[in-house]
């Protein structure tokens, strides 16, 4: 589904990635973790089509086609999403309108016709249920005045709602109490599908308890310095990063 | 002729400007330029009483004594009033009992406008005063506006038919030595609307008006005037869209409204006149009076406005709170683009005690354009206890585009309260790039972002136009930013 090769990526003439490699398929969840400014939330945005990142280097395809030279809104439209780390508040916009007019901008791309407002508001009653969100949350403009908590479980709502192919969570779990950890893992778990795929990034092993990665990928200074199976995650958990920079070091 | 209808539609489809296309019906107008003869001209093609030729006459020779205004923060070519044709009609006689006799190119011209004048829209309750170039074609609901005694038509049928209620009303909101353009239109204004609701009743539909510029060279002098007798209530709505032009086109329009005791009058506009092009050549210059007067206690007159046409826009709808416990409300939302530009606002003249005045405006600038919001708010020596509040609100898209704020505010008692709150924001990149994330394009994204910014006005509009506002705000700010 993803393939990412030897990617070199700067911003304002810094190098953050460096020749980083990753291979994403269907049915698999991957976790990505790693210290502070090892280039975590750099991937993401990446994948993403953020446009203040160059890509000095590489090559990212995603279903075959090279993923760089697609629009932002259209990898959307074609199955990435991206949950953000900070989600961005849109006053005045509410929430339903703001994801009816997602979901039938995507629907358009697809050649699907527009959800009608009686379907959308069913989509929506499922989806609540689902992953387990208030109702009040839809009834509020995007993302304004939410808590830390609701702004990462609108987020999987959101993801609920678009159906992705391919979901980047960007440290979903930062700042979550276990009830809300819950929520999210529990939105990540019941979305899994055998033709969807996720990248869970992180930066501490207490999300893993609750979703189970198939692969663990440790990101350290613009690389992917090794990767493993879920026992990495309890190993990173228990030896610290410290131990990953020793090791690469000592190289 | 499928090929002329092919290519119309591509136009209205593709150009920037939704509503650039031009109707060819045969007009009947005056020959350029203004003077006392043109203002004989149109006072005998329009039949009008003899009140009225007294009036615009002294309204002439006092407009040749005045200036033109230059403290608006605008900038435009100075305008020869002897290139303006000021009286322009079809030339087919426009008085039909049903749409079925109206010009079948007109009525082209109206649906391509998406105007709601079809029998499904009418159906929904609104009440149709189509104005094109002067002269009133077609006013439908009449007779069940009637029937509550209700007056809803064009302005030269109400000096034909109430000349006693024009004559008492008329100018005494804004008389004709108000201001240069006010002056203006008093001499030369050719039709408008005329609304009266008699003491008690409660208007039982939205009352529409769509003004339309359409002979090219001609200025629209419109004049509108409501008048809402004692515990009465109406909701008036009036758009506005002009065709293409290359040359600058000049609009002065009037509209007063007069609020008896306990009555209330809301009234709402769309104005799309055509902004010019993207390097500033064209478009209207809009250059409006309008003000209510709630005259006696506990009259309530809300505006709400929806500006984002013109190329200049210079207009402050106002009120004087008159009468003790009245209320007055402003809200508005003006977008301005690429060479736009638009100084606008309002005054709130509290004279009555206890009168409350709100004021909202939203001004979004993109583009090259300039936004300025101009308001005062006077608290006079009788208005104790009297209250105002004002949020004046900015957006900017792109970092060319200015926003401006010039409030004044005099207050001359001690009991009474003005409030004042004004902020300036940017949509940021950050939001965008959520949208985008989202499945939303650019374009798509701004407009909604904007729609939800300017809400709080929105909400305001009647339903039915409050849809068409959105697309409006949205069409606008198409290819704002790069």
């Amino acid at each position: 589904m993803l393939k990412i090769k030897n990617l070199n990526v700067s911003v304002e003439g810094k190098t953050i990635l460096k020749g980083l490699n990753l291979e994403v398929n269907e049915g698999e969840v991957h976790a990505i973790m790693g210290p502070n400014g090892s280039g975590k939330s750099t991937l993401a945005s990446v994948i993403a089509g953020r446009d203040y990142f160059t890509v000095e280097k590489g090559e990212v395809t995603y279903m075959g086609k090279n993923l760089l030279e697609i629009p932002p809104e259209v990898r959307a439209k074609e199955g990435i999403f991206l949950g953000f780390q900070y989600p961005i508040e849109i006053p005045g916009v509410s929430m339903t309108n703001f994801m009816r007019t997602a979901i039938n901008e995507k629907r358009k791309h697809l050649g699907l016709k527009p959800l009608t407002g009686a379907d959308f508001l069913k989509l929506i009653e499922e989806k609540k249920k689902l992953v387990k969100i208030e109702s009040k949350l839809t009834n509020r403009s995007v993302n304004e005045g939410f808590s830390g908590g609701e702004k990462k479980k609108n987020e999987i709502f959101q993801m609920a709602l678009l159906e992705p192919k391919l979901s980047v969570l960007d440290e979903t779990d930062s700042g979550l109490d276990i009830d809300a950890l819950k929520v999210v893992a529990n939105g990540v778990n019941t979305l899994k599908r055998k033709d969807n795929a996720t990248i869970l990034i992180t930066h501490y092993q207490r999300l893993l308890d609750f979703i189970i990665p198939d692969f663990v990928h440790v990101l350290y200074d613009g690389q992917i310095v090794k990767s493993g199976g879920k026992e990495l995650a309890l190993e990173l958990e228990e030896k610290g990063y410290n131990w990953i920079k020793q090791e690469v070091q000592a190289e | 002729m499928q090929n002329d209808k092919d290519n119309i539609i591509n136009k209205v489809t593709q150009d920037d400007y939704k509503y650039g296309f031009y109707t060819d019906i045969e007009t009947d107008r005056a020959p350029k330029g203004l003077s006392e003869d043109t203002i004989r001209f149109i006072w005998e093609k329009k039949k009008e009483p003899d009140f009225m030729l007294d009036f615009r006459l002294k309204a002439f020779r006092h407009w040749q004594k005045m200036k033109e205004p230059t403290w608006a923060h605008v900038k435009y070519k100075p305008i020869d009033y002897q290139d303006i044709t000021y009286y322009a009609a079809p030339r087919k006689k426009p008085k039909y009992e049903s749409l079925n006799q109206v010009d079948p190119e007109l009525l082209e011209t109206f649906n391509k406008l998406g105007i709601p004048i079809e029998e499904q829209k009418m159906l929904s309750g609104v009440a149709v005063d189509a104005v094109m170039d002067s002269v009133s074609i077609a006013t439908t609901y009449k007779k069940k506006l009637a029937k509550h005694g209700i007056i809803f038509s064009s302005f030269s049928e109400a000096l034909q038919e109430h000349p006693e209620l024009v004559e008492k009303y008329i100018a005494t909101v804004v008389p004709y030595t108000d201001n240069f353009f006010a002056a203006l239109n008093s001499a030369v204004f050719s039709d408008g609307s005329f609304v009266y609701i008699p003491k008690g009743v409660k208007c039982p539909m939205e009352l529409s008006t769509y003004f339309r510029i359409n002979a090219a060279n001609t200025g629209q002098f419109e004049r509108t005037l409501i008048v809402a007798e004692e515990g009465s209530y109406v909701s008036y709505l009036e758009g506005c869209t002009a065709p293409m032009r290359s040359e600058n086109q000049l609009h002065a329009a009037i509209v007063e409204i007069i609020a008896h005791k306990d009555a209330e009058v809301k009234y709402s506009t769309v104005q799309n006149w055509w902004p010019g092009d993207k390097q500033g050549k064209g478009g209207v210059y809009n250059f409006v009076t309008k003000r209510g007067i709630c005259k006696e206690e506990n009259a309530k007159i809300s505006w709400t406005q929806v500006e984002t046409g013109s190329s200049v826009t210079w207009k402050y709808p106002s009120l004087i709170l008159k009468g003790d416990n009245t209320i007055g409300e402003f809200f508005s939302v003006a977008v301005t683009n690429n060479m736009q530009q638009a100084d606008t606002g309002t005054k709130m003249i509290h004279l009555g005690k206890n009168s409350r005045s709100t004021i909202i405006s939203k001004g979004i600038s993109a583009g090259n354009s300039n936004n300025s919001y101009r308001g005062l708010v006077k608290m006079s020596k009788d208005a104790v206890n009297s209250r105002n509040f004002s949020q004046c609100d900015s957006l900017l898209l792109g970092n060319k585009s200015g926003a401006h704020t010039f409030p004044y505010i005099d207050v001359a008692n001690k009991s009474s309260v003005v409030e004042h709150e004004a902020t300036t924001s940017k949509i940021s990149e950050d939001q965008l790039f959520y949208c985008m994330q989202r499945s939303i394009d650019m374009e798509n994204a701004i407009g909604l972002i904007v729609n939800g910014y300017a809400k709080e006005v929105l909400n305001k509009l009647p339903m039915e136009f409050a849809a068409e506002a959105q697309k409006l705000l949205s069409i606008s700010l198409e290819g704002s930013v790069g």
